[in-house]
């Protein structure tokens, strides 16, 4: 239910509706430069289709504004992985699966180099958590 | 008897029962220790909780130090302790009945649910019926407005196919389209397919390939999917490390999606911890209430939920399909949109497949089937569906019947067989530019007018791998499909395809229940469901409304009676003669025509001529030492009425009454109207020589013999589902035929007429 005292953040969704002008794609082009036109012309690549940590936090603040707030925190999370590659997206994916990370420090080590390199700041957090958790339930052993 | 050796000591209804499809459905007994108990288990631990210094310290028979992986996620993330003690002392009937009051609006159930456990929230909807679950599901679900899903594979793994079906699905009117592979190694080729299929026409589906979890972001990733579903939880921790998961990995691969743009939801139902395994002889409802917890806890927009892989488990057991519409209620309740589960063909028994869908028809559902068969069975390579390609028409005609949205749309022949081409065309189109494949126009033409790949002449799987391979080892994205498409003159495809990407860069459909709609992103963010009582909620516009109503074959008065107007007779074959009058030959047998016959309406709902009828009626009369004279009767077209008047002008006091639709009575003078010899009351059953033996009977009744009836066999048709509308609209031409006040006509056979009857 939207929230009273944010009803303007209800009024621009659709973003790219209501308010175009708040999106960019990550090479700084409005989303009215994406035409057919534009993508024969070459001036189109693989990485201006692809979503930015600012449409993130501004989806973040229209599921906040719907009191959906842990659909909230799961936008900021998004947001902190946007930069991140998608080699170690999917290198900690695979560390937090169980039995991959032999310990607590591997894990903890992952969310510090998040952390300090992308400033991925709430992932890294839910990360330390998962250590502390996978240490009292013995999901630190190998599985294969 | 069917010839089949019977068992002298039984029922033999019993044997025909035996041979119902309903018996190749399982049915189990609650047994609790081994998992098999649905709401409610003696496992189960009551609804408790505790909070320390702003912390939940217990939960549901857990002190914290002893919580597993789910407890720990649900307790952190799922409640909030700032709603748990107002939540938690509060009467679980009273929150049931919270549930389906109207007046208690759907944020206000949100709110308190952030602050129950899942043990209470089984607690609660256990306390609802399955009537009371449906009701409260059309109040609580996310956005307003229902749509569907459609699963599209086939057995071949055929990109030309996938193609065809995917554009056949857009004009169903499906929101999604899901697809998977017979062979893993397919995947990119399927989403590609899928992707230019779906772009045909109105486009605005959005597309998943469902694969294993890193394959499926990195397709994805490279724009050839918009969403995914595979991100499986579990209800209790063993059953969720098998899956090779923990609820904090599943929450990283999330955020992952959503961090490139794609929208995401989880998948859990009832029975899958008992199908792994891992059930600690909890109830079905419980362990699913834990993973709809865990759901909200993580942040996902939404879940599929309601049994899916165990729902035929589920469905074995008593209350069943009770549950899984309980678990599909706490997920909306949780604010979570519901892919609801349907997904699964959960029983031989049509009738079965049919109850199951109807709940959930009335209610509406963000996707009311979360994977609907749009391919034939055997196509579809996540096994059978609720519903399926074979029986969409079915389910057109729900939606129609009970005036309610299920989301699809009904397709016109030539405008789907158009799709289909040009979706083949365009991805041929796409495969040649892109030099992964060249297409002869034989295998298109083979897959256009296929129904499933069993019909096609196309690509095998093992043909489709290396163009798979390709894809993806040269790195092509949806850009490179746009490109290809706009190149080749697809040009509305090429538009349709960008409009998709273009969405993750906004990522409004990121939001809970998001769909495309006419161009437009329609979520629960602005089109929340407001169901508050009568004429609130979603409502079918006027033009919606038509477009259910466009299925196939609708009668219409013009047209029942355009067909009947086919067969009028160039010259008038019953030439009037004047006023009848009563005969007195103690062996003649009036028959009695109805207004309209042979005038404006020329065969029986059987199909016969009316001439043939007649001279049917004649010959047995005559054959039966009887003289037959016909009359026209005007002032009634009722059959009993019929049949007296033409007794009441018969020496004999015998006489026959007959409509044009072929209803015939025997009848005799002074008898009660409908007291009659005999009648066809079923005139689509009647042939040429029933009516024969009734015109000899009519005659033999004249000699005072007692003749046996005759009998027109009847096997149980649904005789009114076949004709009446047809009855309706014709009979309706004989009573504005008829004249109170007008006199019966003698009638003569026009003279070329007579010679055929001599």
């Amino acid at each position: 239910m939207p929230d009273p005292h944010m009803p303007d953040l209800m009024d621009i969704y659709p973003v790219a509706e209501k308010a175009p002008e708040k999106i960019r794609t990550p090479t700084g082009k409005p989303l009215s430069a994406l035409t057919v036109e534009a993508v024969l012309a070459g001036e189109i690549t693989p990485q201006d289709i692809a979503i930015t940590p600012e449409a993130l936090h501004l989806q973040a603040d229209v599921a906040r504004a719907a009191g959906r707030h842990t659909l909230v925190h799961n936008f900021e999370r998004a947001a902190d992985l946007v930069n991140v590659p998608q080699h170690v997206i999917l290198e900690t994916y695979e560390l937090l699966r169980p039995g991959r990370a032999p310990d607590a420090r591997t894990l903890l080590a992952q969310a510090d180099m998040l952390r300090r390199e992308y400033g991925a700041a709430h992932v890294a957090t839910m990360i330390e958590e998962a250590a502390s958790v996978y240490e009292r339930r013995g999901l630190f052993q190998k599985r294969y | 008897m069917d010839g089949r050796p019977t068992n002298s000591n039984r029922w033999r209804r019993f044997e025909e029962w035996d041979r119902r499809p309903l018996r190749h459905d399982l049915f189990a007994a609650e047994n609790p220790e081994a998992g098999f108990s649905v709401f409610h288990s003696p496992y189960d631990p009551d609804p408790a909780y505790s909070v320390g210094a702003g912390r939940i310290t217990a939960m549901d028979g857990k002190l914290e130090a002893d919580f597993d992986i789910i407890d720990e996620f649900i307790a952190r993330h799922h409640l909030d302790p700032s709603v748990v003690d107002e939540a938690m002392a509060l009467d679980s009937g009273a929150i049931a009945r919270m549930l389906v009051d109207i007046n208690v609006p759907r944020h206000e159930l949100e709110r308190l649910a952030r602050g129950m456990t899942p043990a209470k929230l089984a607690d609660v909807v256990g306390k609802l019926t399955a009537l009371e679950i449906s009701f409260a599901y059309a109040k609580m679900r996310q956005r307003k407005t229902p749509a569907n899903q459609a699963h599209v594979t086939n057995a071949k793994d055929d990109p030309l196919q996938l193609a065809a079906d995917s554009a056949t699905a857009v004009a169903l009117g499906f929101a999604e389209i899901e697809t998977t592979m017979r062979v893993a190694s397919n995947a990119w080729a399927n989403a590609l397919a899928c992707t230019v299929g779906a772009s045909v026409g109105e486009g605005g589906a959005l597309f998943q390939c469902s694969i294993e979890e890193a394959e499926e972001l990195q397709i994805g990733l490279a724009g050839l999917a918009t969403y995914a579903e595979t991100v499986s939880v579990y209800g209790t921790e063993r059953a969720f490390i098998d899956g090779d998961d923990t609820p904090w990995s599943k929450a990283f691969l999330t955020a992952a999606y959503a961090s490139r743009g794609i929208k995401a939801r989880c998948t859990s139902g009832a029975a899958s911890e008992l199908l792994m395994g891992f059930h600690e002889s909890k109830s079905l409802l419980y362990l699913e209430a834990r993973c709809l917890c865990l759901q909200r806890a993580m942040g996902v927009q939404g879940t599929q939920n309601g049994g899916i892989d165990g729902a035929p488990l589920t469905a074995s057991m008593a209350g069943g399909l009770r549950e899984l519409m309980a678990e599909n209620l706490i997920a909306v309740w949780l604010g979570l949109e519901c892919a609801s589960g349907n997904d699964t063909r959960v029983s031989e028994s049509e009738i079965r497949v049919g109850a199951k869908i109807t709940p959930y028809l009335l209610a509406g559902s963000d996707l009311i089937c979360s994977g609907f068969g749009s391919i034939k069975k055997y196509d579809n390579s996540f096994n059978p569906s609720l519903f399926n390609g074979e029986e969409i028409e079915d389910y057109l005609v729900l939606q129609r019947d009970f005036e309610v949205d299920g989301g699809l749309t009904p397709v016109d022949e030539d405008h789907v067989l158009s799709l289909r081409m040009r979706a083949t065309e365009a991805l041929s189109a796409v495969l040649d530019e892109l030099d992964l494949a060249h297409v002869g126009l034989e295998r298109i033409t083979s897959v256009v007018f296929a129904s499933g790949s069993q019909e096609t002449d196309s690509f095998t799987p093992g043909e489709v791998t290396p163009i798979s391979e390709a894809i993806k080892a040269r790195g092509l994205t949806a850009l490179d499909v746009v490109r290809a498409l706009a190149v080749r003159g697809y040009r509305a495809e090429a538009e349709n395809l960008l409009f998709m990407l273009k969405q993750r860069i906004s990522g409004d459909y990121l939001q809970t229940s998001a769909m495309i709609r006419d161009g437009r992103v329609v979520s629960a963010i602005n089109d929340p469901n407001d169901y508050a009582g009568p004429a609130t909620g979603y409502h079918m516009d006027a033009a919606r409304w038509r477009e259910v109503q466009g299925i196939r074959d609708v009668l219409t008065r013009d047209g029942v009676l355009a067909s009947q107007d086919m067969a009028a007779r160039a010259a008038p074959w019953l030439l009037p003669k004047g006023d009848a009058v009563t005969g007195s030959d103690p062996h003649e047998v009036v028959i009695g025509l109805s207004p309209a016959f042979g005038e404006r309406m020329h065969r029986t709902l059987a199909g016969h001529r009316l001439e043939d009828v007649v001279s049917a009626l004649v010959a047995g009369i005559e054959e039966g030492g009887g003289k037959a004279r016909l009359v026209r009767i005007r002032h009634t077209a009722d059959t009993s009425f019929l049949g007296l008047s033409a007794a009441g002008l018969s020496g004999s006091g015998f006489g026959i009454g007959i409509q044009a639709k072929g209803t015939t009575v025997l009848h005799q003078a002074g008898r009660m109207p409908h007291m009659n010899l005999e009648l066809f009351s079923n005139a689509p059953l009647a042939s040429l020589d029933h009516y024969r033996a009734l015109g000899r009977n009519a005659a033999r009744h004249t000699w005072g013999e007692a003749p046996e009836p005759v009998m027109v066999p009847v096997q149980g048709e649904a005789l009114g589902a076949r004709f009446h509308v047809r009855v309706a609209l014709l009979y309706a031409i004989e009573t504005e035929m008829t004249d109170p006040a007008a006199a019966p006509v003698e009638l003569a056979l026009a003279p070329d007429r007579e010679k055929t009857h001599a």
